[in-house]
């Protein structure tokens, strides 16, 4: 019943068997115990599992781990190096962008994602990124000035 | 930063930051214990339903499956707790169903628990849910306090007649205010529906309970706001089991807001039932568990009447409230809407006569308690809808109107605290500061020019006030026990003070999102005179923590912060004597700054770390005097605390499709004196948005069966960062006269003040083009400003 896998989290290969119906987020939390990504609803909508997939932001809660097979994946646990933040998680600290920290994982992946692929983002632009992350903490204001500071910075 | 540098009003980074942007927080689901099982709950589709039998029999033959608990099970079990008595007008006690840990009998709304079931894995457990056969007996329902209390209506519980837990009231006699009110030349009346919010912590709850036979020992780790209420309510009031055999962490959590104040009965099942299997169970929430389970906000049904004199003078306030309370009795759900709502009704307003009357009732929901805000938002939604409502309909500025009838300011010293109708005193305000400022950060005039500019462009603008007031830190526990309150609401502080003269701080508050670990240590090393990276602030876990009421009600600095400096008092009181003694003088003569023991008037001195060294070794050490530097304090406030503000939102109303766009938002906010400003303004924008998505987003709707039909992320429509503006803060300060830091509390009042700020812009773009709107029900959807604006 049971199907292996083999995929990469943050620069270390893993190999497992894990039940078809297993989520992706499950397997990160309870298997390799990143438990970094979070798990804030079920239907998709709040966006504290995000990570990213080969590069780009995915839910992780949305794809099964068998559809991780053979990818690359980064969780916010690979982000810092030698213990030096990225500029974003710098920038959540320096601007104030996380009260309770829960969304923050999913926020700064999405913010990554981004950045990436709009290096100088407009606030409106920003805001429209961080559409499908939920935080009920912050109003959002100093998450937008994390990732404008970030976006300096990087 | 150098060890002498005044902590105290700077915006320090948060020291907690760290796990929390590299995924090292550690919240309840986080954790792992060796053999831990997982829980999964059977719950009620109906709202009301006799419970025929329940055959778990093909569900416990399931693929690791552990066992499965029943209401029967649990027979002898006692229920959840209410922590707050609130009796009739007569005098009759309130109401007080039993609320079970799963219910045998009788399901009383959707979501009600009737089986557990603990499984190896958390999919094995769910998988076995399907297996539980339930027959039920559908009975009809009721969901509107206003509706529930009517003859005939459906009763949540046989022994209570028309759903009524109680009915209560405050201020003047109704006589008087009646009279008042018959002489008043204009009387603004609103009907109204403030409506039931889900908290929506980005957590969602999670427990593990765990038994260790060996000592005999609990474990239950929970996503809570206040570990030490949560063992009190569960050992001495749940389960019978001693309290010092039962250890509670409440370690990371994400956000409470109110919800995760209260005693819920999945804690105390999960501690019971470790027990029994003698292995730790998890159980954490779905979300869709959550919008069914956690503890509701508001739900109101309310008729307020405001008579004004022919100036604009606030003559009389005449309230009358149905407070829904859900279908049980939630922790602190009987003091929202009595004790922090009635008492709340003079707002910042000379009003000379109120009464305000609210009637508790039962229905076929989930329950509802404290909501960020909790009674306050309520309050103040009501006052300033009115006050504003009455200026629109007398011809007068929403401006004008709140000079004319504000406290004049007063700092509680040399003027004494203001004596309101409704039972509070306030302790020092400046209410016209406020809004001076508001006003000057809007640009009044500028804005009403704009707003008629755009509206020959055929824009539809409109500008909303509201000048708010709160009671936090509730308190003292004499008052609040006399009130009802089955709990004293002091804080302890326990600063111990290392050999080597690091700092370790024990509080009863509990951080889930506030910063504490920064603002304590700010505070503490501040008042040492040392640096903040010799401070550790340790909180959230029974067994290290001495006591602690937890973190509510905007009252961790002004109540917690105010214990620490008590035990930092008695610190240096003890170390003046260890330093006189080292240094040959009385002392009397040794002060104590910048992290100095010195005699006064000269360059004889000690360090702070030397005198902490000296207590622990005592070699040359004062006689009477006990080593060691380690003190525990208990505070307990004289009086609650009060801040106020000025909220103002600028609205731009959409003619074609109704949808409203917050262009604007102004926050003035006095909260007394400000430890970090960083965190008071995140704090204020996160109540700020809260507040608006209850204006313009958010809202349960129970269909006619009692069932949620907007029970998710994709259905409840909570503030996204796209519709949320840049917000813009000031601030004032008027210290609280009575806690040695002079603060007052931040955590609610973004999400007190916003709320009628947006529906009174709305309100003023609809007035400005004609259209004379009363009310608009919350939440202010484009379809519902259409359809206003169609009249």
């Amino acid at each position: 019943m049971n199907v292996k896998i083999n995929m990469k989290v943050n620069g270390t290969s893993y190999s497992h068997e894990v039940e078809p119906r297993t989520l992706l987020v499950h397997y990160l939390r309870d298997t390799l115990r990143l438990t970094g990504t979070h798990i804030g609803c079920d239907t998709s909508g709040c966006g504290a599992c995000t990570i990213h997939l080969d590069g780009k932001a995915v839910k992780s809660c949305t794809l099964l781990a068998v559809q991780a097979d053979g990818h690359e994946l980064t969780t916010i646990e690979g982000l810092s190096s030698n213990g030096t933040l990225h500029p974003i998680q710098e920038g959540f600290n320096q601007e104030h962008g996380l009260q309770c920290g829960f969304c923050t994982p999913g926020m700064i992946m999405t913010a990554l994602d981004l950045l990436h692929n709009n290096p100088k983002p407009t606030e409106e632009e920003i805001r429209h990124a961080l559409e499908g992350n939920i935080c009920r903490c912050t109003g959002y204001h100093n998450i937008v000035k994390s990732i404008q500071y970030a976006a300096k910075k990087m | 930063m150098s060890a002498t540098t005044g902590y105290i009003g700077k915006s320090v980074k948060r020291v907690e930051d760290k796990r929390y942007t590299t995924g090292k927080g550690n919240y309840t689901d986080d954790i792992q214990l060796p053999g831990m099982t997982y829980g999964a709950f059977v719950r009620s589709p109906h709202a009301n339903a006799k419970i025929k039998n329940i055959d778990t029999s093909k569900a416990k033959a399931k693929r690791g499956v552990v066992a499965i608990f029943t209401g029967a099970d649990l027979a002898a079990v006692n229920g959840v707790p209410c922590g707050w008595q609130v009796n009739f007008k007569s005098g009759a006690t309130m109401k007080e169903p039993k609320h079970p840990l799963l219910v045998a009998d009788r399901t009383k709304h959707v979501g009600d628990p009737v089986a557990f079931i603990i499984a190896e894995t958390r999919e094995q457990a769910i998988d076995a849910l399907e297996a539980v056969t339930v027959n039920y007996e559908k009975l009809g329902c009721v969901t509107n306090p206003a509706e529930a209390v009517k003859p005939g209506a459906p009763l949540v519980h046989d022994d209570v007649p028309n759903n009524i837990c109680y009915d209560w009231e405050l201020g003047n006699p109704k006589a008087e205010v009646n009279e008042a009110m018959s002489k008043a030349s204009h009387v603004t009346t609103l009907e109204f529906v403030n409506q039931r919010l889900v908290p929506n912590a980005m957590e969602p709850r999670s427990y593990i309970g765990s038994y260790d036979p060996v000592h005999e020992k609990y474990t239950l780790y929970t996503s809570t706001q206040n570990p030490h209420l949560i063992r009190l309510l569960m050992c001495a009031f749940v389960l019978g089991i001693p309290e010092h055999k039962v250890r509670v962490v409440g370690p990371d959590v994400g956000g409470g807001f109110g919800s995760k104040i209260f005693h819920y009965t999945e804690e105390a099942l999960v501690t019971w039932c470790a027990e029994k299997i003698r292995r730790p169970i998890k159980w954490t929430s779905e979300r869709a568990e959550s919008f069914l389970m956690d503890a509701h906000g508001r739900d109101h049904v309310t008729k307020a009447e405001m008579g004004f004199d022919k100036d604009g003078k606030i003559v009389a306030l005449r309230v009358n409230t149905f407070a829904n309370l859900g279908a049980y009795l939630s922790t602190f759900s009987t003091c929202v809407p009595t004790y922090l709502h009635g008492t709340l009704m003079q707002g910042l307003y000379t009003t000379p006569k109120i009464n305000v009357d609210v009637t508790g009732v039962f229905t076929h929901t989930n329950a509802v308690d404290a909501y960020r805000g909790a009674g306050r938002p309520e309050a103040t939604y009501l006052l300033e809808r009115l006050i504003e409502l009455g200026a629109l309909e007398m011809g007068m500025d929403p401006v004008d109107i709140r000079f004319k009838n504000f406290i004049p300011p007063f700092d509680g010293v040399k003027q004494p605290g203001y004596q309101t109708q409704v039972a509070l005193q306030y302790d020092s305000g400046n209410y016209e500061g406020v809004l001076k400022k508001g006003l000057d950060m809007l640009g009044y005039k500028e804005f009403r020019k704009q707003q008629k500019e755009a509206a020959k462009n055929g824009k539809l603008l409109g500008v909303g006030f509201s000048t708010y007031i709160e009671a936090c830190g509730i308190a003292p526990s004499a008052v609040v026990g006399s009130l009802g309150a089955r709990a004293g609401l002091y804080e302890v502080g326990q600063v111990r003070i290392q050999p080597t003269g690091k700092v370790s701080v024990f509080t009863g508050s509990h951080s889930h999102g506030q910063g504490h670990e920064t603002t304590f240590s700010q505070v503490v090393a501040d008042r040492l005179g040392i640096a903040m990276e010799d401070v550790e602030i340790i909180h959230g876990d029974s067994d290290s923590v001495a006591f602690g009421m937890g973190t509510y009600g905007s009252r961790s600095l002004a109540v917690g912060g105010s214990a620490i400096i008590k035990s930092l008092d008695k610190i240096i009181e003890k170390g003046k004597k260890i330093a006189a003694h080292k240094l040959e003088a009385s002392s009397e003569d040794i002060e104590f700054a910048n992290g100095k023991f010195t005699i006064k008037g000269t360059d004889k001195s000690m360090a702070f770390g030397e005198v902490a060294l000296t207590a622990y070794v005592p070699h040359v050490y004062p006689k009477d005097l006990e080593p060691g530097l380690d003190f525990v304090s208990f505070y307990d406030p004289a009086n609650f605390t009060y801040p106020f503000g000025c909220h103002i939102a600028v609205v731009e109303v959409d003619k074609e499709t109704g949808k409203v766009t917050l262009k604007r938002f102004i926050a003035v906010d006095d909260v007394g004196t400000v430890i970090n400003p960083m965190i008071v303004e995140g704090q204020i924008h996160g109540g700020v948005a809260q507040g608006v998505g209850q204006a313009l987003y958010e809202g349960v709707e129970y269909d006619e069966d009692g069932q949620i039909s907007n029970g998710s992320y994709m259905d409840y429509c909570m503030p996204r960062a796209d519709d949320m503006p840049m917000f813009e803060t000031g601030n004032q300060v008027t210290p609280c006269p009575h806690n040695p830091l002079g603060v007052k509390g931040a955590g609610e009042a973004g999400c007190i003040g916003s709320t009628p700020a947006v529906v009174n812009a709305v309100i003023d773009a609809l007035w400005s083009s004609g259209k004379k709107v009363k009310d608009i029900r919350m939440p202010l959807t484009p379809e519902r400003v259409w359809n206003a604006m169609q009249e």
